[in-house]
């Protein structure tokens, strides 16, 4: 397909980019904006790695084509600690130690954020279904239960 | 066909020959190695190439291995800070390059792996930091003319006996100037500030940021990105290939042919980004010849095995009386066998190098668990000196072995790219399809076990037959963990065991299918930790007995790891298992590796016909803690990790010489509800040597899961993973 | 009255009852028929795979829970942080793989046609969970005509964009046309449903 140019918002800014319309907005993020902190972990949004926010929503920018992103803004690790959800759940990750190879984190801090930013105290079962999509080997899972609970305490 | 031994061992050991004479080390310590801690390294480690001491007051200390989430970027500077009484919050570590000075101090090359990091590093980066502050306090000394025993130091400042001071930043020029000194007074453990103390990770904000960049995250100049249509059975090579449609894709670069380790060849798309590299190679159009390659079949590879198991094997371990052993045809015994399917690692960050080549030298970036070994491979392929290969290494997405392949085949891959692309940066990035089916996988395994059982209810007999693919012949390891061929990755957790059981007889049949295979975290801990617990449990409950009380009185009396980290798990998880829910029961296992003892208590019950593990207590003992914060972290994750076992979808399966998974989607690993719902870990206090901690946890906790169904259910479970429960 | 009038209004309200009766049975017997082209379309994996009576959705013809764990939440549209909408838009992403209509998720509990085994109801249970009004969110049969013939989601199922692998994802037996036809027939028939 012929490139075509898309007015992105990226973390508020005006961004604008010359792609194939087909090309995922997770390629578009690392490859076009060098914004490399979203990752790439299955490109089958099977991981969930590659999760940002569009239009307020927790979307896996792996399978979105650039296409279907429109004028909703998007919002991506690098910024999210500029929200105060954001960066409480950065600080828990950070005080609890919550990462090993960290290359996951990305994704599971912008899971966490958009279920605090909808649930102050999410109980077990709802942090399980939040996160219920990402993917960790290292095997963190326990440690994010506990900094999701400790960064929901924090923000009330 | 075995994956072919592309670097010669002469040609490896001239590459990663010390002034000593090269002598490599086996990569798993002996026992009697683990016990043994040099009071000094031979080797006088220079503090200028671990230590600098910027003027800002900035410590950064180079890291002899790769950092894939282990924690090993932040322990290893706390060995070194604690000595040199430098101000932690300055200490900023660096993943070392590639180089002599970095190989590993008993295994002889640059590697992680074997959870062996602080236990070879330890006595390291002590000496270190302590010949470090003696130079500094040596240079303060002569600054105000006063013996250097007359000074003392704290974070970062060198204090005189008369009220004088001066910071590490101001003395490090004269301090570099004196004689790195031969002899060191190490620290005693009353006085140590970090060691043994709950440290947080110095990666941590950059990990959460989107700041800390990986491998895969590589921008340079120029570069381009290379994608490999790899061949759908290992080793096959095209019959043809039409790029066409791939290059008329605008930003494709090149295509063309690479050989790949396993004697066949693969088809390579370079583009000028991801997105184009894989279009175009989605674009090919490539007609394999399947007819000149093995293809292996994992229904005709179980028949086979299973046949095998059923036959005496190459002996790994023959004690006590034949006649007992024979004995096992009749009387009380159990019969069991066991059946693991190949595993992929499957690390977050997919595998990615990048390689630069110019007239005469080279450039590459990658985490890699064996940098001695990939430099001297990509040296080779371009007909270079290791020298002549500056290698990079990148923090890495997680491992679990996978960055630790002998034949170095991803950065063969790149550099036999970058050859043919000069000049110019090579990102070789596999996608997750290329690495679920890409091969290298924990081995298939099937185990057969005859157990002639006392009148005591405890073994009198064991006759145990493994069959599984050696994970190091064809490889530059061979030679040190092979022997009467047994390949020792094969047998360990049950040759070695610690229960005492005097007639015992264990031996293995390593097949040899055409599938790439490597150690996956624990190697071989992960099948015979399984067969073991599972049947001293299941022993223990045709005996009766209390399955802790059971393996107690089995123990060895010197297995001292083992009984410590036994006791305090029973200590630690007594309260909740004695008011377990209705509905749930308790699992136990335990076992050594890599010198390090580990028990785990479960709380299961059965959710949506899975096991649901509410709780899980772990006890380890590992020596002395160099960060028991990071021991919990990895006890924790290790648990989870060791869970891959069970999981529906947790095998790699082969049809007609394809792998049949793909992805995530049918290659499942562990999710949030797959996991733990909260795990206690405690620590056996212990001023032995550290041993490793990475590994051990990871092969208690699928018997230990496996045990407490049984009980639910009333069923043994013997093949892996846990389709239905 | 004389007797054979008797007889003859008798014989004429037999005959009267009985063709409103074969023409009730005949009518009911078009109904079925109707009905068994509409379920025949239910049932295809386009559209019962979010017909599910579980917590989660199915995919793919073979009807295979749907990877990473996602769920219903609370109204059918997941839970924040995986909501449908984390990865389905407004319309297909032929070039991932993912399907996608405007505003994306499960249809609710009531409209199960499966069992919590995820086997497909029987047609008899299907068409009475399509037509019993205490749970069908009170939908009449001309309601359930315009849902079949013009609501963008059910409409999905005849443009179902492309797998990851580049091939068209199947659709049902019957066109969209053809469907809201048998729709319109069996609703006019009284929406009649088999007895077993």
């Amino acid at each position: 397909m012929a490139p075509a140019t898309y007015e992105l918002t990226v973390n508020g800014q005006k961004r604008s980019v010359t792609a194939d319309p087909g090309t995922p907005l997770l390629w578009i993020l690392r490859d076009e904006l060098k914004l490399t902190g979203t990752k790439y972990g299955c490109g089958i949004a099977a991981c969930g790695a590659c999760t940002v926010h569009v239009g307020g929503v927790a979307t896996r920018s792996c399978i979105v084509p650039v296409s279907l992103i429109g004028d909703r803004p998007i919002v991506t690790i690098e910024a999210i600690g500029q929200d105060p959800v954001g960066r409480a759940i950065q600080d828990a990750w950070v005080s609890h130690d919550v990462v090993q190879c960290g290359y996951c984190q990305s994704g599971q801090i912008m899971s966490a954020v958009a279920l605090l930013k909808s649930n102050r105290k999410p109980t077990d079962k709802d942090i399980e279904q939040s996160m219920g999509g990402n993917i960790c080997r290292c095997g963190t899972y326990v440690r994010i239960r506990e900094a999701i609970k400790m960064a929901g305490g924090a923000q009330s | 066909m075995k994956p072919a031994q592309q670097i010669s061992r002469r040609a490896f050991l001239a590459a990663s020959g010390t002034a000593a004479g090269g002598l490599l080390v086996s990569l798993y310590f002996d026992r009697p190695l683990h016990a043994q801690q040099p009071a000094q390294n031979p080797r006088i480690y220079p503090p200028d190439a671990f230590i600098e001491i910027k003027s800002d007051g900035k410590i950064v200390i180079q890291v002899n291995r790769l950092e894939f989430g282990q924690g090993v970027q932040t322990a290893l500077p706390m060995l070194l800070a604690d000595e040199m009484d430098a101000d932690w919050s300055q200490v900023v570590p660096e993943l070392a390059p590639a180089a002599d000075i970095y190989r590993d101090p008993m295994r002889g090359f640059q590697m992680v792996g074997g959870s062996g990091s602080i236990a070879t590093s330890f006595q390291q980066y002590r000496e270190l930091g302590a010949r470090t502050r003696a130079m500094l306090v040596a240079a303060a000394a002569a600054r105000w003319t006063v013996a250097p025993e007359q000074c003392r130091t704290e974070a970062s400042v060198v204090r005189g006996p008369a009220g004088q001071s001066a910071k590490y930043a101001e003395l490090a020029t004269d301090a570099a100037r004196i004689s790195v000194p031969a002899t060191v007074q190490l620290k005693k453990p009353a006085d140590f500030r970090l060691i043994g103390k709950q440290v947080r990770r110095l990666d941590s904000r950059a990990k959460c940021d989107g700041s800390l960049k990986f491998g895969l995250d590589l921008d340079l100049p120029g570069m381009k990105v290379a994608l490999v249509a790899h061949p759908p059975v290992f080793g096959a090579r095209p019959k043809s290939v039409d790029d066409t449609a791939a290059r008329s894709i605008t930003g494709v670069a090149n295509v063309f042919q690479i050989p790949t380790v396993s004697g066949g060849t693969a088809v390579a798309v370079v583009a000028d980004k991801f997105w184009t590299a894989k279009q175009a190679r989605d674009a090919l159009k490539v007609e394999w010849d399947l007819t000149a390659v093995e293809r292996p079949d994992s229904a005709a590879l179980w028949a086979t095995y299973r046949q095998l198991a059923g036959t005496p094997g190459n002996v790994a371990v023959t004690r006590g009386d034949r006649a007992a052993l024979d004995a096992l045809a009749s009387g009380d015994r159990i019969v069991a066998e066991y059946e693991f399917p190949f595993l992929a690692h499957s690390p977050m960050e997919p595998l990615n190098t990048t390689v630069r080549f110019d007239e005469g030298r080279a450039e590459v970036w990658a985490g890699s668990q064996f940098q001695t070994v990939d430099q001297a491979a990509i040296a080779e392929v371009l007909g270079l000196k290791p020298e002549q290969v500056t290698f990079h290494t990148e923090m890495a997405g997680g491992g679990f072995g996978r960055r630790a392949t002998a034949d170095s085949h991803v950065q063969r891959e790149a550099a036999e790219i970058a050859k043919r692309v000069p000049g110019t940066p090579i990102k070789v990035i596999w996608t997750r399809e290329d690495d679920v089916q890409g091969g290298y996988y924990r081995p298939m395994h099937a185990h057969r076990v005859e157990v002639g059982v006392g009148r005591d209810g405890l073994p009198v007999a064991w006759r145990h037959v493994v069959v599984g693919q050696s994970i190091v012949a064809g490889t530059i390891f061979a030679g040190f963990m092979i022997r009467n061929g047994v390949d020792a990755t094969a047998v360990e957790g049950v040759a070695d065991t610690d229960y005492a059981i005097p007639n015992f007889h264990v031996s293995v049949h390593h097949p040899t299918p055409n599938v790439p295979v490597l150690w996956w975290r624990s190697v071989g801990h992960t099948h015979t930790a399984f067969v073991m617990e599972t049947l001293i449990d299941e022993l223990a409950a045709r005996a009766k007995m209390d399955p802790i009380a059971y393996r107690r009185r089995l123990l060895n009396p010197d297995a001292k790891k083992l009984r410590a980290a036994l006791d305090l798990m029973e200590e630690k998880s007594a309260p909740w298992r004695a008011k377990l829910a209705r509905n749930h029961a308790t699992g136990i296992a335990c076992h050594e590796c890599f010198g390090t003892a580990v028990a785990c208590a479960v709380d299961v019950s059965i959710e949506n016909k899975r096991p649901r593990i509410h709780r899980a207590t772990v006890a380890i003992d590992a020596g002395l803690v160099v960060n028991p914060l990071s021991v919990e972290a990895q006890c924790q994750g290790a648990l989870v990790f060791g869970l891959s076992q069970l999981m529906a979808n947790g095998a790699i399966t082969l049809k007609d010489g394809r792998v049949e998974q793909s992805n995530f989607d049918r290659y499942t690993p562990p999710y949030i509800v797959d996991a733990p719902v909260a795990v206690d870990v405690h620590i056996v206090p212990s001023t032995e040597n550290p041993t490793g901690c990475g590994e051990p946890p990871v092969p208690v906790i699928s018997p230990a899961v496996v045990n407490a169904l049984s009980k639910l259910t009333g069923k043994r479970y013997r093949t892996l993973p846990l389709v239905t429960v | 009255m004389s007797r054979s009038r008797v007889a003859f209004g008798l014989a004429l309200f037999l005959l009267v009852v009985s063709v409103g009766a074969f023409a009730t049975a005949s009518r009911r017997a078009d109904g079925l028929a109707a009905w068994q082209q509409v379920h025949s379309v239910l049932i295809h994996p386009r559209c019962i795979n979010c017909h599910t009576a579980v917590e989660y959705p199915q995919q793919g013809d073979e009807r295979r829970r749907h990877y990473a764990n996602v769920v219903r939440g609370p109204d059918g549209h997941g839970v924040p942080g995986l909501q449908c909408a984390t990865c389905h838009q407004e319309s297909n992403a032929n070039s991932t793989g993912v399907p996608g209509s405007h505003d994306w998720h499960l249809a609710p509990l009531s409209m199960a046609w499966q069992d919590r085994n995820d086997k497909p109801l029987s047609s008899a249970a299907i068409c009475r969970a399509i037509t019993d009004r205490r749970t069908n969110h009170n939908i009449d049969g001309p309601a359930l005509l315009k849902h079949n013939a013009e609501d963008t989601l059910v409409g999905w199922a005849w443009e179902p964009g492309r797998d990851i692998h580049g091939n068209a994802r199947t659709v049902p037996p019957l066109s969209r046309a053809e469907f809201a036809e048998a729709t319109r027939q069996w609703v006019e028939a009284g929406m009649p449903c088999p007895q077993l």
